[in-house]
């Protein structure tokens, strides 16, 4: 896997236009007790809504806050990294209003 | 006695076509939808080819919530200071037996409902189905929202994403390599100033398709609709290919923004929704068992998509199964047999249909395109390389073009340019 080039682009500025109902406190992805780094980070690379994060000395975090139920960690993270992946509860979530 | 002939599990495109197939030849049906809408939780990159739609609703061009109509194609290779672009425009493009639209799912998904609704299919906003409801094989219901609604059969309809249809006939879940992840952005600019940038009228508009540095070379490419108030661009990426990128694929959509042929067109324009959707790109070989007795799945949730590199397609995949499924299960209780014997005309219709036809004549290009980097950043350099070597003039005396190519096609190699070529014309 290659080294990331340098990131510009603020993608929780661009979530902050869409609109959710966040579950607050009621994850609706579990990322297992101890990722492995180098599956992590692939997350990193794949998140459209760029919710997977290494950065300064936090060096793995995640706010699922701002999901967009695609799903693609779900199948990357497939029986390693994603503990468990299931909708937020019904009305919960993203609401497109574009789509 | 169940509670209701059919169940439909989600309102995206094939859902609710479904539901009105059932309801208008008297079966009892309900739609289950999770959003507080439908197309809450929908996206699509944006255009839909009438033909399927035609075939449920002939009118619907009196109301549909419709953007514009595409009448002119573009396809362009980028490098990143260049583009080379193709455009095509055809009068044929407004006949009304092969047109196509951009659409904006959030406006387009209900009004679907209420055909559907129309029909006399009941509605529940809101709830998710949990899991089906099992006895040995057979699927007999759902269990969403606390409560069992049971049914004689049960058609999943809930995206690519689908949770439920492992349950449902044991498809595993896709791998890496059968999906891409899509990235969008939804760029608001004023009606006119869209006409003026795409010389069109305000019914009228562009569809177009990027590759090479769009994806800075990785397996995929951009693409961007215009709407009538807006622009939908974005991006379509191999999972398998961008899990190793040097970068992400958000930053990776900020600098396709910022591309010269891309930053003009999408200048003053405001960013209103940025969305992500995964894509099934496996094609007909990553098909997954379409029916189970008393289950059915039609649309993303069987992978049905189409990729063809100059045209993707879902939405018109997605409701022509919808459609078959409502008729097959409509004729299966008809007959009092919704095991997967008695549904299996379903899958002889699908078989008939564009759908499981286009999905085979193009069933070697996912393989092809995973196997052909060179599309995706040799030949896009290629193309503007020629290109340059053409339209550029600095005053020193000119080389004939054949001189000019030779060095760039020996750079790539003749052999391999033939040999993909060969490969590109079999997987189309």
């Amino acid at each position: 896997m290659s080294t990331l080039k340098p990131i510009t682009v603020n993608v929780d500025a661009y979530l902050g236009l869409n609109k959710y109902e966040v579950d607050e406190g009621n994850p609706h992805i579990e990322v297992a007790p101890e990722p492995e780094t180098e599956l992590f980070k692939e997350l990193v690379r794949i998140c459209p809504a760029g919710l997977y994060k290494m950065d300064g000395d936090q060096p793995m975090s995640v706010d699922f806050a701002g999901c967009l139920e695609c799903g693609t960690c779900r199948i990357v993270g497939a029986g390693a990294i994603i503990a468990s992946w299931r909708y937020p509860s019904a009305t919960m979530g993203i609401e497109y209003r574009y789509g | 006695m169940a509670d209701f002939d059919a169940i439909v599990v989600g309102s995206g495109c094939a859902g609710p076509v479904a539901a009105h197939e059932l309801a208008t030849r008297g079966k009892s049906v309900l739609v289950i939808e999770r959003g507080n809408f439908a197309g809450a939780k929908n996206v699509s990159g944006g255009r839909l080819y009438t033909h399927a739609l035609r075939e449920v609703f002939p009118n619907f061009r009196d109301d549909a919530p419709l953007e514009r109509r595409v009448v002119r194609e573009r396809i362009s290779m980028l490098e990143p200071e260049a583009g080379l672009t193709i455009e095509f425009s055809d009068e044929q493009m407004r006949d009304e037996s092969q047109d196509s639209y951009t659409v904006l799912r959030a406006q387009f998904d209900p009004w679907l409902v209420s055909q559907a609704e129309a029909a006399g299919a009941e509605y529940i906003h809101g709830i998710a189905v949990e899991s089906l409801i099992k006895d040995g094989n057979r699927v007999t219901g759902v269990s969403a929202g606390g409560d069992e609604i049971s049914a004689d059969v049960v058609i999943l309809c809930d995206g690519v994403n689908s949770l439920l249809a492992e349950q449902a006939v044991g498809t595993p879940r896709p791998s890496r390599s059968s999906v891409a992840v899509g990235i969008k952005q939804v760029i608001e600019l004023d009606e006119h100033v869209i006409n003026e940038r795409f010389t069109c009228s305000s019914d009228e508009g562009a569809a177009w398709l990027f590759m090479g540095d769009a994806t800075h070379g990785h397996v995929g490419g951009g693409f961007l609709y215009t709407n009538k108030n807006s622009i939908s661009l974005g991006l379509v990426v191999t999972v398998a290919d961008m899990v190793e990128a040097d970068t992400t694929i958000a930053q990776l959509l900020e600098d396709f923004r910022q591309h010269p042929v891309i930053a003009p067109v999408i200048a003053g324009g405001a960013v209103v929704e940025h969305s992500g959707h995964l894509v099934a790109e496996g094609g007909y070989n990553a098909l997954p068992t379409l029916i189970g007795d008393g289950v059915m799945l039609a649309g993303e949730s069987a992978m049905m998509c189409l990729n063809a590199g100059y045209t993707v397609r879902g939405m018109d995949l997605a409701i022509a199964a919808g459609m078959h499924a409502g008729r097959s299960a409509a004729t299966a209780l008809d007959n009092g047999d919704t095991s997967s014997k008695g549904l299996g005309s379903y899958v002889k219709a699908l078989e008939d249909s564009f759908v499981i036809k286009d999905m085979k004549t193009l069933r070697r290009f996912p393989d092809f395109m995973e196997h052909t980097p060179r599309m995706f950043s040799t030949y896009p350099e290629l193309a503007c390389s020629l290109a340059r070597q053409m339209f550029l003039v600095d005053g020193t005396p000119m080389k004939p073009v054949r001189k000019k190519a030779w060095p760039l096609l020996k750079d790539v190699g003749l052999f391999n340019l033939l040999k993909d070529a060969r490969k590109g014309v079999k997987a189309l």
